[in-house]
């Protein structure tokens, strides 16, 4: 399990701190707020997305982690953010360290929320990726190997799919792709020890904790 | 004391001769009858006989006349895919906003799917009579969207278009209630009543409190049976004052602390939980005492305490030698009065 490469307490910040602010506007649900502190902050609109808002989406994942927040205040805490960034941003992306190709999917599974709580975390950090949706192993490892991804993250709410990581792992292995697999979702927080036994190289307890799993990785840490 | 009597004590708060289990291996009847998990929910029969045998196996205290939530998702329209290895699926959300204000309840007479469950139900209440409990069981309408719309659509139309929202909960109430009642016409003695959403891990208390609670309310009151809330693995502590409000006699307990969520409920609600089923699949006979006994220490003094997983089903990967040791462990270990002043 991997921990938020931000802190994840609130009280690490100063009350006029822009984060603090940002996590009040989004979990009040109040998009004007969210404008107005961005132009408050003097900040340009990229610089906005690395230094507020990802650490805010941050700070929001670990309080739904210690049961402070609820799955509901993440999702549309996720939005706003994505709706902002829209906005500002258009088309373009927010400044990224991430240099290798990274994918998102969900294995078997139309449970589709906890890979849109992922998209809107590596959206926030200016993170490319593949957005693979629902895909069986084969069809995944197909495209694994046919995009050259580099790091796989893979959502599951039932535990069926959460074990069929391992076949993914497996048939990455015989085919000699060094691609490491990062997991999250219920079945994995209830078990933490079942990432390892489907062969994952990490498993994150929330969305925002998928920032400081590429991070451990691309270290060499895990 | 029979199944019967051994939880009707315990749900009076009082002490049966040992603690009752709730086993809920609603998948293993596939593997005793030697079937696909697909072919064995094809026929009501293959229920019947699953959950006979489990009961005959195990000597625990329930018959699930249960199937898969994926039935009420086909309900609305929507389908079941199947797996080799796990529980049946619901495929892709059959609804969308749009459809919410010309939406009406489907028929349960209409629906092949809920009938079956109904005809198993019938048949596990002539073969085991007033004895065992038949558990039926419904969705709630604040959880049934999740299936109906998909979870982001459904949260989406929570904030966006809490109208449509409440029109959606009045035509999934007189769903829900037609569908509780039916089964217990069939012959359930009790229904849960599932509700994961109510859980502060999924949603903001402010939403349940708005939405969720009123229709819970309504729908358990109107239920013709005693009624069990099961938030299906999810947290019920920082709900539970609106749980018992709801007026149902019991709660089902997630991954939380089981003896601070037995104080808070003597005497008020009965506790069923809170054994862990992803783990329970690697769990050695040690592990399996452990857990047992440990939930026994935590909760069972005084009665309220009804030992059971905590979703409120037995991963298909659990095997039935540990089944047998959870089984045979609550025999040994759950005889009130329980020894050493326990609880």
């Amino acid at each position: 399990m991997v921990t938020s490469c931000y802190s994840g307490n609130a009280a690490d910040y100063l009350d006029s701190s822009p984060v603090l602010l940002l996590e009040s506007a989004l979990v009040g649900m109040d998009r004007l707020a969210v404008q107005r502190i961005h132009a408050d902050s003097g900040l340009s609109p990229l610089s906005f997305c690395e230094q507020v808002i990802a650490p805010t989406l941050s700070v929001i994942g670990e309080k739904w982690d210690r049961g402070e927040l609820s799955l509901s205040h993440v999702y549309m805490s996720g939005r706003l953010c994505e709706e902002f960034m829209e906005e500002v941003l258009g088309g373009r992306s927010a400044a990224a360290q991430e240099r290798r190709r990274v994918a998102l999917a969900v294995l078997e599974d139309y449970h589709l929320l906890g890979k849109r709580l992922v998209g809107f975390v590596l959206k926030g950090a200016g993170i490319p990726y593949l957005d693979y949706g629902t895909v069986d192993v084969h069809e995944l490892v197909r495209r694994v190997q046919r995009d050259g991804v580099r790091i796989l993250l893979i959502s599951a709410l039932m535990l069926p799919s959460a074990l069929k990581v391992r076949e993914v792992r497996d048939a990455l292995d015989q085919l000699g792709l060094e691609c490491r697999i990062v997991v999250g979702g219920a079945p994995f927080r209830l078990d933490p020890a079942l990432h390892r036994e489907v062969g994952a190289d990490l498993s994150c307890d929330t969305a925002s904790q998928v920032l400081s799993a590429l991070a451990r990785l691309r270290e060499g840490e895990s | 004391m029979t199944s019967m009597e051994r939880i009707l004590t315990t749900a009076s708060h009082r002490e049966p001769d040992r603690v009752p289990l709730l086993l809920l291996p609603t998948l293993h009847g596939a593997r005793e009858l030697g079937l696909t998990i697909e072919h064995y929910f094809s026929k009501a029969e293959h229920v019947v006989k699953g959950q006979l045998r489990m009961l005959e196996r195990y000597g625990h205290d329930c018959v699930c006349g249960y199937f898969h939530v994926a039935l009420e998702a086909e309900a609305w329209g929507g389908c079941t895919i199947f797996r080799e290895d796990g529980p049946p699926n619901a495929g892709p959300p059959p609804l969308t906003a749009e459809a919410i204000a010309s939406l009406q309840p489907p028929r349960i007479a209409d629906q092949p799917g809920l009938r079956r469950v109904l005809e198993a139900q019938g048949a596990l209440r002539r073969a085991v009579g007033d004895a065992v409990p038949v558990l039926g069981a419904v969705i709630s309408p604040f959880s049934l969207p999740v299936l109906q719309l998909g979870f982001e659509g459904y949260l989406d139309l929570m904030f966006d278009r809490p109208e449509l929202m409440q029109r959606l909960m009045e035509v999934n109430s007189a769903f829900c209630l037609e569908w509780a009642n039916a089964q217990v016409a069939a012959g359930a003695h009790a229904i849960s009543y599932v509700d994961p959403l109510a859980s502060s891990l999924l949603v903001d208390p402010a939403l349940y409190r708005r939405f969720g609670n009123p229709v819970a309310k309504k729908v358990i009151a109107a239920i013709a049976a005693p009624t069990a809330v099961h938030l299906a693995s999810g947290p019920c502590l920082a709900l539970l004052e609106d749980l018992i409000d709801t007026g149902t006699g019991m709660v089902g307990v997630g991954e939380e602390d089981l003896a601070t969520v037995k104080e808070a409920c003597r005497g008020r609600i009965t506790v069923v939980g809170n054994l862990n089923g992803i783990r329970m699949r690697s769990w050695d006979e040690a592990a399996t005492l452990a857990a047992v006994k440990g939930a026994i220490d935590a909760a069972a003094s005084g009665g309220g305490f009804i030992l059971s997983d905590q979703h409120g089903e037995i991963p298909w990967q659990v095997p039935e030698t540990t089944l047998t040791v959870l089984a045979d462990a609550v025999r040994e270990y759950g005889r009130y009065p329980l020894t050493g002043g326990r609880g």
